[in-house]
């Protein structure tokens, strides 16, 4: 009987131990008046995909914006509570904001490249952290891109217009560009969500090549493709997290009937 | 239940979180490892730039109020406001600045009966009827006639509307209240056009589909639905190009005259606030003497003026954005 | 019942006609300032066309109309912009980036956004009496070139930072998420992100208030630039004159050769306008290219 049986996946590859890189603890955070996300407690692990899902404004953005402080930028926001990276406090002090976001990169759910050529987009980072040399920028430009799995595209037009891109390959040169300051960690903000789905399919085969060096936290809309790359899931819902569990078990056996109601598609 | 398009097919592998967390202070320390100056100083010297503004204002003011009260105290506050009789450069003097206000006065009714109309219906045709292609020859060809400047305004006024005018009424002068009027008119219509354009275009189109729908025709829906949605920015369009003709100088300079005169008549040569100012910094006038205090005065006059006028139009147009 | 044959379509013919009828009467409204700067332009080249000959350029002003010419007004106004550009710059820019990237939405920065468009609507007059305070007198700049330079730049600053605030409040939100996500502080963003998309439109807004300044002539006349120079400056404390108040002063002669001098100025001061915003115009166009 054993031997007529799939596999389950979980035989098939050997599972990797992973140790905690994110803390959340008891994180209240408020735009003004709005409570937009509730007692939130998460552990992220290292060298692994975690992915937020939840009906719109259940706070996964906000979450995720929150642990490289992009939300400071928006007048009345007022936070409580812990996040640590490593074991740092990443809103005490003396924690500068700048080094921050460059340890921990972003990419947006728009591709935004700026008006410039590929070749000044990737490099914009490493320039802004003091890196001059001709001869250095091109190395991290190139092997951001091939990191990006953009090389092969545009390695003979540099000085083009990154707008003259697909949206797909905008996104791409997005990642690279966030590659480029040598993050740890990468948060990708449902970066698929305008991309068709062929450029969706390549930029989720790219998050399983980076996910080796770094830690990728990513919120998206879609159940499914949380189910194909990540590897924890957390669900929220009115700024709360109502489940966090490996992929696998929170999509065949959610603990909770509302995770159940949203995966099976009842609401949301 | 949903395994089937759940799958997560095996392509990631399981992970086995430990309990153990990462503990490495020295790599995520994110402590600062270069200091900006230029992100400390920029806001300061930034902040140094937007305050010129603040320092102008004051020194207007400073400016104008200073002299004007010395100049209050060789002439009487009352004399000066309702004086009939405005002499400072013969004898005997006088510093009545009625005849000053109603030459201002006089040009800018003049210029608001040129432009308010036609200003208006040009706005009302370029948001309603003009096809788009007419509209944009229109809005460069205005936006132009906005940027001519003002001493073209007095040549043209000189050279082209004053004969006009004579040849219409032949006893008056080459200097008459009427053309620079006109002339000042005409240089405010784009302004009441593209404010008043921007009203009604903020209209919503809902509200114009409304009364397309009951059977309106298009001046039925803009004079019943557009006009009044839009009057206050109208209004406002009003109020700032009547405050633009009190303040204009060059036309008035040019064509309307040098004689300070308490009349309505159109046809007379006048002289306005402005005019005067010009009039005695063209002269070798001495620092300290009566006619150097009076433009002072007089700029203070105009100062009040336009500013009360720019307040008036600015709060009818606050109240405007409000509605929508 | 027929539609078509209800009691009311004497009305309905009315009312089209009306319409009609006022369709033209906005139109003809509209033609009006067609019209007018059709009149205007006519007007200044019959006039002004036969003296617009190599001596109005190469001649200083002179009692003989045959021998006049705006060479030291031209030049004066080129010295001017030259002064003014980069102040009012610097100083219009600098104003408008602190407004829309730094100040916080407080009273002060209120009352300062309040203070610009209440000075945007002062008439340039006042801004002579200022300049003739402040810098004739008071900073002891005489009737100099420098006095009218800044004079100009106090009164172009509000046009300068209004148009800059639409130019960089235009760059996406999005934009500077990207750089703040680098790692870049406000300043890079400001400097690397944000500004060279803003500045086609930064530099539009400067051409419009350049020509505004170039054209002026009220507040010149209250510090005194004067009209009988026969002579280039050499720096920036020497007297000058510029194109408008040359044009002013023939234009305040009685002989009518004076006035044709008078039209030809006012040709080369709207050829001169002309180019500067077909500049403005080109920028414009690439500006709606990039982004």
């Amino acid at each position: 009987m054993s031997i007529s049986m799939p596999m389950p996946a979980s035989a098939a590859t050997p599972a990797r131990t992973a140790r905690t890189l994110i803390e959340i603890d008891r994180l209240n955070l408020y735009y003004g008046d709005f409570h937009a996300l509730k007692n939130v407690s998460l552990d992220i692990p290292e060298r692994a995909v975690t992915a937020f899902i939840g009906p719109s404004g259940c706070g996964k953005s906000t979450l995720l914006r929150s642990l490289n402080r992009m939300n400071d930028l928006i007048p009345g926001t007022r936070i409580e509570g812990r996040i640590a990276i490593a074991g740092t406090d990443i809103y005490s002090p003396e924690v500068d904001v700048e080094t921050l976001r460059k340890k921990v990169g972003m990419v947006f759910q728009q591709p935004n490249p700026f008006p410039k050529s590929i070749y000044d987009n990737v490099a914009y980072g490493p320039r802004l952290h003091g890196i001059r040399k001709k001869s250095r920028l091109d190395e991290i430009v190139e092997s951001s891109l091939k990191a990006a799995a953009l090389w092969d595209e545009v390695k003979d037009h540099l000085k083009r217009s990154a707008l003259s891109l697909s949206g797909g390959q905008q996104q791409r040169l997005c990642i690279a560009r966030a590659l480029a300051v040598e993050p740890d960690i990468l948060l990708m903000d449902e970066a698929t969500s305008a991309l068709d789905p062929i450029s969706t399919l390549k930029i989720e085969e790219l998050v399983q090549q980076l996910k080796d060096r770094y830690t990728i936290v990513m919120v998206t809309h879609n159940m499914h493709q949380a189910a194909r790359v990540s590897n924890q899931t957390v669900f929220f819902l009115n700024g709360e997290v109502v489940e966090s569990a490996d992929t696998e078990q929170l999509f065949a056996g959610p603990s909770d009937s509302r995770t159940e109601d949203y995966i099976s598609g009842r609401f949301g | 239940m949903n395994g089937e398009w759940l799958q997560t097919g095996g392509a990631v592998e399981p992970l086995k979180q430990t309990p153990e967390t990462v503990r490495a202070a020295g790599a995520y320390s994110f402590k600062n490892e270069r200091k900006s100056v230029m992100n400390r100083l920029m806001p300061v010297l930034l902040m140094l730039c937007a305050s010129v503004s603040i320092i102008t204002t004051v020194g207007i003011v400073y400016t104008l109020v200073s002299e004007t009260v010395l100049f209050f105290r060789e002439v009487p506050i009352v004399e000066f406001l309702t004086g009939t009789r405005w002499s400072p450069l013969f004898e005997p003097r006088a510093f009545g600045i009625l005849p000053l206000l109603a030459g201002t006065l006089l040009i800018t009714i003049i210029a608001c009966v040129v432009a308010m109309p036609i200003g208006l219906a040009s706005a009302v045709y370029l948001s309603e009827y003009a096809p788009r292609r007419v509209r944009n020859i229109i809005k460069p060809i205005l936006e132009v006639l906005a940027g001519v400047p003002t001493i073209v305004y007095g040549y043209f006024a000189l050279s082209f509307m004053t004969p006009i005018v004579r040849a219409i009424f032949p006893e008056t002068g080459i200097f008459n209240a009427l053309s620079a009027g006109i002339v000042v008119g005409i240089m405010i219509i784009p302004m009441v056009t593209s404010l008043s354009e921007d009203a009604m275009n903020a209209v919503p189109k809902s509200l114009r589909d409304g009364a397309y729908a009951l059977g309106a025709t298009k001046f039925e829906s803009a004079l019943k639905i557009v006009l009044p949605a839009a009057l206050s920015g109208i209004v406002a369009s009003f109020v700032l190009a009547f405050s633009r003709a009190v303040g204009e100088t060059m036309i008035v300079t040019v064509a309307a005259g040098a004689t300070p005169n308490l009349t309505f008549n159109p046809l007379e040569s006048i002289q306005t606030m402005t005019a005067y100012i010009v009039q005695v910094s063209l002269g070798d006038t001495q620092r300290g003497s009566i006619e150097y205090g009076s433009i002072f005065a007089v700029g203070m006059a105009l100062f009040i003026i336009t500013f009360l006028l720019n307040s008036i139009a600015q709060y009818v147009a606050r109240k405007f954005r409000e509605e929508y | 019942m027929n539609l078509l044959q209800g009691g009311n379509r004497h009305q309905i013919a009315r009312r089209r006609k009306i319409d009609f009828c006022l369709h033209l009467l906005f139109a003809a409204a509209t033609s009006v300032g067609v019209i007018a700067l059709c009149a205007l332009l006519i007007d200044i080249i019959i006039d002004g066309i036969s003296r617009l000959q190599p001596g109005l350029f190469e001649n200083f002003p002179s009692r003989r109309a045959e021998r006049a010419g705006m060479k030291s007004a031209i030049v004066g106004s080129m010295y001017m912009l030259c002064i003014m550009l980069p102040i009012s710059f610097v100083l219009g820019v600098g104003a408008a980036i602190w407004l829309e990237e730094y100040a916080g939405k407080n009273r002060f920065t209120r009352l300062i956004q309040l203070n610009i468009s209440t000075l945007a609507g002062v008439p340039s007059i006042v801004y002579g009496i200022l300049g003739l305070t402040l810098f004739v007198r008071l900073l002891m700049l005489q009737r100099s070139l420098l006095a009218g330079a800044l004079t100009m730049t106090i009164l172009v600053l509000p046009i300068i930072i209004v148009s800059a605030q639409e130019a960089l409040r235009a760059v996406p939100k999005s934009r500077r998420d990207a750089s703040y996500a680098l790692g870049a502080n406000r300043w890079q963003t400001v400097s690397r992100a944000v500004l060279p998309s803003a500045l086609p439109g930064i530099l539009t807004g400067v051409i419009l208030a350049m020509s505004r300044a170039i054209g002026e002539t009220a507040p010149l006349i209250m510090i005194g630039a004067l009209t009988y120079v026969a002579f280039l400056p050499k720096h920036m404390l020497d007297q000058f004159t510029v194109m408008p108040i040359q044009i002013y002063n023939w234009l305040s002669r009685p002989q009518p050769e004076f006035h044709e001098l008078a039209a030809a100025g006012i040709i080369v001061l709207l050829a001169m306008l002309l180019l500067m915003n077909f500049a403005a115009i080109l920028l414009r166009n690439k500006f709606s290219k990039i982004s």
